[in-house]
């Protein structure tokens, strides 16, 4: 019998507010399933960030906390302590992860908090419409840099992933692309592997998804896939950048 | 049997057995004693303690902790508390239970570690952005500190907001003789229904949250809380008169001055000068009818209003009072104290 | 019945503990105590010291303006609070690290070379409790048994330290104006 396309049950009924060609959709949709697949329904406690997936905690079908802007570790350290026993995760942007909330981020993968981080990194501020994020590559337009981003003047993106991998406390740590179907079916594996160190207490394990932004980078849906996998990839390499069930064997 | 505790332990065994099980903070003093209390002690009752890597990270591990039904608890001290504000604000919003010591020091900015009031507006008027208000309790000892910390818990659970214990450096390092209290069965609390402990699916997902994106909702929510102070300032304020049935000179001060004025009383009896005191033990709700009363009693001529602060809390006062009687001003700074004898020289200036 | 007491001295001279000790047994005595010591930068290099009130009412003010006594360790502690101290009260004067005499006259004077007798006791470390003992005996505040039983419990993690503790505490206790 073939394999009929059905929505997960781990996302709810609410339709997506994001705008067309979006990729939060799709990396919604990854998670979702990830979700349903390792048993979550029931079982696990979800943080939404400040930014484009605010919204969040009206799409995943579990219990959600929606955190203050960049929180979204603390917050999760806080539930997971309390509930170890359950899937926690947070789903945060670039602004959120990587700019105001660097500082928890950093620690709760020092700390090798038993939580896993599904970054969305689109190298925009999108929900405020299009300013300059740490992720923003160097001579992108953005309304705070408006002739590109120059480092001696903005400065430079931060390779998160690349940053993290560095430390002790992360068990799992990748980037991956959403441009085309064999990069989603793989970033859907690498999900999966972030959460599974979770169920296996592996502790802190981050995906960080390149997700595309048509409304502010000034794209049409297909040229933005384009953009992203042709030029955000030259700053944000894909990769697993650490993986300790690797180290390991 | 009564045990001899510093302040700060003392707050942090009451937290104990008033139900904590969460408590995340970041080193700061005049308030290091309860974190490193609790570092051990959590452990013991199989809850969990956090260093956390901020203030910021503290407070919001608190609502994740809060949002996901334990009693959680932070501390700090003044400079702290100012980068908690972001997520108290949260915590209203998202009316989470919470408990939030502040052992004040003298400001502003990183300002001094000695004993300090000067975060009463901070605390009582707001702090962070948004309406909303916590419920605020000034302990003068630290057998009250146990006390108050103590039913803290049941309170901030009762109207699901953030309870401040506001303290001093001096109550924090002080030792007196305290009675615990009996342990509380965290098992045998109520269950809280909305609480995000991982089990909600479909219509029975619980969500945690402080984003009302439509303006009558939002209405609607400021309405609600302000709904659950009123019925808060029904039942919980508390104000301790001394002495105030012949008074002609009321003082009044909360915390540990409260004492150094309640002293003063005694000294200005002694001198046949009829001296009261007016003690709030919540500063929100404030106690303003023990002061329209005290103040319209035909006997009270003045008032006095000690604090270590330039004057926050006699806008209160003055407010409560409106006008009966003049409301003088007495206040030390800079992480000075005043003593009871610096408090009857002043009351003497105007005789 | 308020008995009012300034401890000061170096950190480290263990002034901080002659309060405590005081603190503890008088809560052994039913009475009614506060012990609120000075905290911070302070206590590095120049007075660490606490204050005790003890009364058999509940204390009102922690804080100090005129002790009964003063226990002064070290020179700035004695400076600092001498002029403080209630007339016909008494001051203690470590006489080992001060050469100074009081020169008021309205107070009793007691000049203690703690460090010599500490040593005689067994252990220079204990100059504190030889203070102590000075102190419950001159004060007549609190028992001598109740005082002496409170370092069994103090030093109970530290049985060793015991026998010379209260040693010390038996030679300041032996100690007259």
């Amino acid at each position: 019998m073939a394999k009929g396309f059905k929505k997960t049950k781990m996302l709810t009924d609410t339709p997506f507010h994001y705008c067309p060609g979006c990729t939060h959709g799709i990396a919604h949709r990854l998670t979702a399933e990830v979700l349903e697949e390792i048993g979550a329904e029931g079982n696990c406690v979800g943080v939404a960030p400040v930014g484009c997936a605010v919204f969040a905690y009206n799409y995943f079908n579990c219990d959600m906390q929606e955190a203050a802007h960049g929180r979204a570790p603390a917050v999760a350290t806080g539930i997971k302590r309390v509930h170890p026993d359950k899937i926690v995760f947070s789903y945060q942007g670039d602004g959120d992860l990587a700019s105001i909330g660097m500082a928890e981020t950093v620690h709760a993968a020092a700390r090798g908090e038993n939580i896993t981080v599904i970054f969305i990194n689109n190298s925009i501020y999108g929900m405020t419409g299009g300013q300059m994020a740490p992720t923003t590559l160097e001579g992108q337009k953005a309304t705070t840099c408006q002739a590109g981003r120059i480092p001696e003047l903005n400065g430079n993106p931060v390779n998160v992933a690349e940053m993290l991998a560095q430390l002790k406390g992360p068990s799992y740590i990748a980037r991956v692309g959403l441009f085309d179907l064999k990069h989603v079916m793989e970033a859907k594996r690498a999900i999966r592997k972030a959460f599974d160190m979770q169920i296996n207490k592996k502790g802190f394990a981050m995906v960080e998804i390149l997700s595309t932004c048509p409304t502010n980078w000034g794209l049409n849906p297909i040229d933005a896939l384009e953009w992203s996998k042709n030029e955000a990839t030259k700053t944000f390499p894909l990769g697993v950048f650490k993986d300790i069930t690797k180290e390991e064997e | 049997m009564k045990k001899l505790m510093k302040g700060n332990e003392a707050i942090a065994e009451a937290a104990i057995r008033g139900g904590c099980r969460f408590f995340a903070g970041y080193p700061i003093t005049p308030q290091n004693e309860i974190p490193e209390y609790l570092s051990w002690r959590l452990n013991e009752v199989g809850g969990a303690f956090v260093q956390a890597e901020s203030e910021v990270a503290a407070i919001n591990m608190v609502y994740g902790a809060a949002g996901a039904g334990a009693r959680a608890m932070t501390s700090s001290s003044s400079p702290g508390i100012s980068l908690k504000q972001e997520g108290i604000s949260y915590i209203c919003g998202a009316e989470l239970p919470c408990v939030i010591v502040n052992i004040v020091r003298a400001g502003p900015g990183l300002g001094g570690i000695q004993p300090a009031q000067s975060d009463y507006f901070q605390t009582v008027k707001g702090g962070g952005h948004g309406d909303y208000h916590m419920l605020v309790l000034a302990p003068a000892t630290v057998q009250e500190a146990v006390d108050l910390v103590y039913s803290a818990f049941d309170k901030a659970d009762k109207y699901r907001l953030p309870v401040m214990i506001l303290g001093d450096g001096m109550i924090g390092q002080m030792m007196e003789a305290v009675e615990l209290p009996e342990m509380v069965d965290v098992n045998a609390l109520a269950k809280k229904e909305w609480a995000t402990d991982g089990t909600g699916v479909g219509e029975n997902r619980r969500i945690v949250n402080s984003l009302y994106i439509q303006p009558d909702v939002l209405e609607e929510i400021n309405h609600k809380l302000f709904a659950v102070y009123a019925e808060m300032k029904k039942n919980e304020t508390a104000v301790e008169e001394y002495m105030c049935e012949d008074a002609e000179i009321v003082l009044t001060g909360y915390g540990t001055v409260a004492r150094i004025a309640k002293s003063a009383v005694h000294m200005l009896r002694a001198k046949g000068i009829k001296a009261g005191l007016i003690r709030p033990i919540t500063l929100y709700p404030f106690p303003d009818e023990a002061y329209a009363r005290i103040a319209g009693n035909g006997i009270c001529r003045e008032m006095l209003c000690v604090e270590l602060s330039m004057g926050q809390m006699i806008e209160d006062v003055k407010l409560s009072v409106n006008g009966k009687v003049p409301v003088e001003f007495y206040g030390r700074v800079g992480g000075n104290v005043m003593t009871a004898e610096d408090i009857v020289k002043k009351v003497m200036e105007g005789r | 019945m308020e008995e009012k007491i300034i401890a000061a001295g170096f950190g480290g001279q263990g002034a901080l503990s002659i309060g405590q000790f005081i603190a503890y047994s008088a809560l052994e005595e039913n009475l009614e105590v506060t012990w609120l010591p000075s905290y911070g930068p302070e206590m590095r290099g120049g007075t660490a010291n606490c204050s005790v009130v003890v009364s058999d009412k509940p204390v009102a003010s922690p804080i100090i303006a005129t002790p009964d006594c003063l226990i002064a360790m070290n020179k700035p502690s004695l400076a600092k609070f001498v002029n403080d101290v209630k007339p016909g009260g008494l001051i203690i004067v470590n006489s080992s690290l001060i050469e100074d005499k009081v020169e008021r006259e309205d107070v009793r004077v007691a000049y203690v070379d703690a460090n010599a007798i500490a040593l005689k006791a067994g252990n220079v470390r204990t100059a504190n409790i030889v203070i102590l003992g000075a102190y419950i005996k001159l004060s007549g505040l609190l028992p001598h048994d109740t005082v002496y039983n409170t370092i069994d419990k103090i030093f109970a993690k530290k049985p060793k330290v015991i026998p010379v503790n209260k040693q010390a505490f038996e030679l300041g206790y032996a100690i007259e104006i």
